[in-house]
């Protein structure tokens, strides 16, 4: 079976100024999909992350998610392909003077006619899927660092988003927390058919989650490696890459 | 089944079937946008005390959001909370799974404590964090004698490029703007003066209004606002992310003096820029006095400027000098004594700015008022 498309890469070259980070990056990311990106500190996931998400514009190439050009499409179709996006970023973002409800709200309120009660009660509904029934009134400094994160992902699932983007959930996370955090994104991957963008460089989540995976190198500037994460330890296409996947024996 | 079925329709592809037991609800077409609120109501009223078991079917639903998520979720809790049973298993099974990952909490919130104090605690407790603050501040000027005394026997750790980099930011990067604010309030200050003095015909003494009052204290002034507005708050700012960045904490774990390090460079810097830009300041006033006096009331040139110089004491001068001076130390003090009480919040950097320039613009009319009684006895 043909899987459909979510995000095509062409040609891309990021960089910021006058230094590029990565060039001539080609990948397809499909649909229902759990994407890593990988890559050592400082390779550009970040930057790559800033760029599917129309944060930076890219040097050269183009960006295609769900068949809309990120570049050349009208600004409505931007407009709904962003609302249908969701991001965590690393620290949750979360507003710090809304309360975990309100942050939640703030996205419905803006695109959708929800009546206020509904509104409450959805939000009430995303923090129970993410495991933080009755932390409604809560304030983002009066939660855990594991807990901030759960709620910026129910924050990044507000709008029913087809592609939710992960910059290094498990960063700054205790083992438990981060496995947790690993089995909500593979449950709301499954249960509700999202495309999902991961960022990380925890090799537990990448083996545990990832159905697909691109290697970032900041040597070549280049995609080093491109497959399912068990697939590239077995085959490595390259020494970095076995280097990378194996916390540093050589082969 | 002999008892009566009633078939009720909520809404386009909800419906409702419904004897003295139980409730069937049926899901068909596409269940986007519902009104979540009115239809969980509606359910609500069929749920009365004899019904004992709810069955979800799904009768070729297709396309769905959160808002059918929501109305499912909100009738498993009424029914669980009126004790009925229900049965989800004819449901897709990943709506199935949404809703088990809905209802499995791991975590219950801690309860929030809200301790009500009442009038005479909440006194006292003001009057211990006030009296704390006190001694924070005076061990603060403390340590910044101790640091000076440092600096003067050349034992200090201060940088020297740090105090050149701030000398930078308060002295030739704040002329431009020191020097056109101090030409307008000039102009000003001859236009209003101009407007009461000409009903005399004593226009020339626009001259020496705009000299004495530029120079005992209209320029010193301007420039503590602009300097407390655009360099003390970004005092404020710098030392407070420092905090948020745990950066103090390192300086404070390698036994190296925050005040040498991050205080004396600006106050130094400071003390030494804030006279000159006064000298600056009540020149430019002066010449902003003269464009109106001159230009705009035609007085003789030669005439105003002997009745500016004639007004021009060198006490005045000095006493202005003087009022830059402790402005100097008071916007530099009260920068960086926020910057270092900084939370480590994200809105702390916020709050910490506002307290510096408040503080800073408060403490400057105070030492104003004592300056100016303390003159007055001396008869200066
Ligand atoms: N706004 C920026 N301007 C200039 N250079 C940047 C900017 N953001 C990041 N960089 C540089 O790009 C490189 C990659 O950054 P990033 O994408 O954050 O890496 P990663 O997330 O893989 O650690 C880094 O070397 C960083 O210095
Ligand atoms: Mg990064």
């Amino acid at each position: 079976m043909k899987k459909e498309i979510a995000i095509d890469v062409r040609d891309l070259t990021i960089g910021y100024g006058d230094y590029v980070l990565l060039h001539d990056a080609n990948y397809q990311v499909n649909k229902g999909d759990i994407f890593i990106i990988m890559g050592g500190s400082g390779c550009g996931k970040s930057s790559m992350l800033r760029v599917l998400t129309g944060l930076l514009l890219p040097k050269k190439g183009t960006v295609i998610i769900n068949g809309v050009n990120m570049e050349t499409a009208p600004q409505t179709d931007i407009q709904k392909i962003r609302e249908k996006s969701g991001i965590l970023y690393q620290s949750g973002a979360l507003f710090s003077s809304m309360t975990l409800a309100e942050n939640i709200a703030l996205p419905l309120q803006q695109y959708t006619t929800y009546s206020p009660e509904t509104i409450r009660e959805l939000a009430h509904l995303k923090l129970a899927l993410v495991g933080l029934t009755g932390f409604d009134d809560f304030y983002p400094s009066e939660i855990s660092g594991g807990m901030k994160k759960r709620a910026g992902l129910a924050r990044a699932l507000a709008l029913d988003p087809d592609i939710v983007y992960f910059d290094e959930p498990s960063a700054g996370l205790d083992p438990i927390s981060s496995h947790h955090l690993d089995e909500l994104i593979i449950k709301i991957n499954q249960s509700l058919g999202t495309t999902i963008v991961v960022v990380t460089h925890e090799l537990a989540s990448i083996f545990a989650i990832g159905t697909n995976s691109i290697f970032l190198d900041a040597n070549t500037k280049t995609i080093l490696a491109h497959g399912r994460p068990q697939e590239l330890l077995k085959h490595p296409p390259h020494p970095e890459v076995y280097q990378f996947l194996t916390r540093g024996e050589k082969k | 089944m002999k008892k009566k079925q009633q078939l009720k329709i909520l809404s386009e592809g909800i419906q409702i079937q419904h004897d003295t037991e139980n409730l069937l609800i049926i899901l068909s077409g596409d269940l986007r946008s519902c009104d979540c609120v009115r239809i969980v109501t509606e359910v609500q009223e069929y749920l009365t005390s004899s019904i004992k078991k709810i069955d979800f079917i799904d009768d070729g639903l297709q396309t769905w959001d959160s808002s059918l998520l929501l109305i499912l979720y909100d009738i498993l809790r009424l029914a669980r909370h009126n004790q009925v049973s229900y049965d989800c298993s004819h449901l897709p099974q990943n709506l199935q799974d949404l809703l088990d990952l809905a209802f499995a909490v791991d975590r219950r919130p801690p309860q929030k404590t809200s301790k009500k104090q009442d009038f005479l605690e909440n006194i006292g407790a003001k009057s211990l964090v006030f009296r704390d603050m006190i001694l924070h501040v005076i061990q603060y000027i403390g340590a910044i004698c101790v640091a000076f005394w440092r600096c003067l026997t050349s034992r200090s750790i201060m940088r020297y490029i740090d105090f050149l980099s701030a000398l930078d930011d308060c002295g030739p990067k704040a002329l431009g703007i020191v020097a056109l604010i101090s030409f307008l309030v000039g102009l000003i200050l001859a236009f209003v003066g101009a407007v009461q003095l000409q009903t005399f015909g004593a226009q020339i003494y626009v001259a020496s209004l705009v000299t004495v009052g530029m120079c005992r204290i209209m320029g010193a002034i301007m420039v503590g606002i602009i300097m407390a507005g655009r360099t003390g708050s970004a005092y404020a700012a710098t030392i407070g992310t420092m905090q948020v960045n745990e950066e103090l904490d390192a300086l404070e774990t390698m036994g190296l003096p925050k005040i040498d390090f991050l205080v004396m460079p600006r106050l130094l810097a400071m003390l030494l820029t804030m006279p000159i830009l006064t000298l600056l300041s009540d020149v430019m006033g002066m010449l902003g006095g003269a464009f109106v006096g001159v230009v705009l009331m035609n007085l003789p040139y030669q005439e105003y400027w002997k009745y500016a110089f004639d007004a021009f004491t060198l006490n005045n001068f000095l006493v202005g000098i003087f009022h830059g001076f402790c402005f100097g130390f008071i916007i530099a003090l009260c920068g960086c004594y926020c910057g270092l009480t900084c939370g480590r919040k994200a809105d702390s950097v916020g709050i910490a700015t506002t307290q510096s320039v408040v503080n800073a613009i408060v403490w400057m009319i105070v030492v104003t008022g004592i300056i100016t009684v303390i003159c007055q006895e001396l008869g200066i």
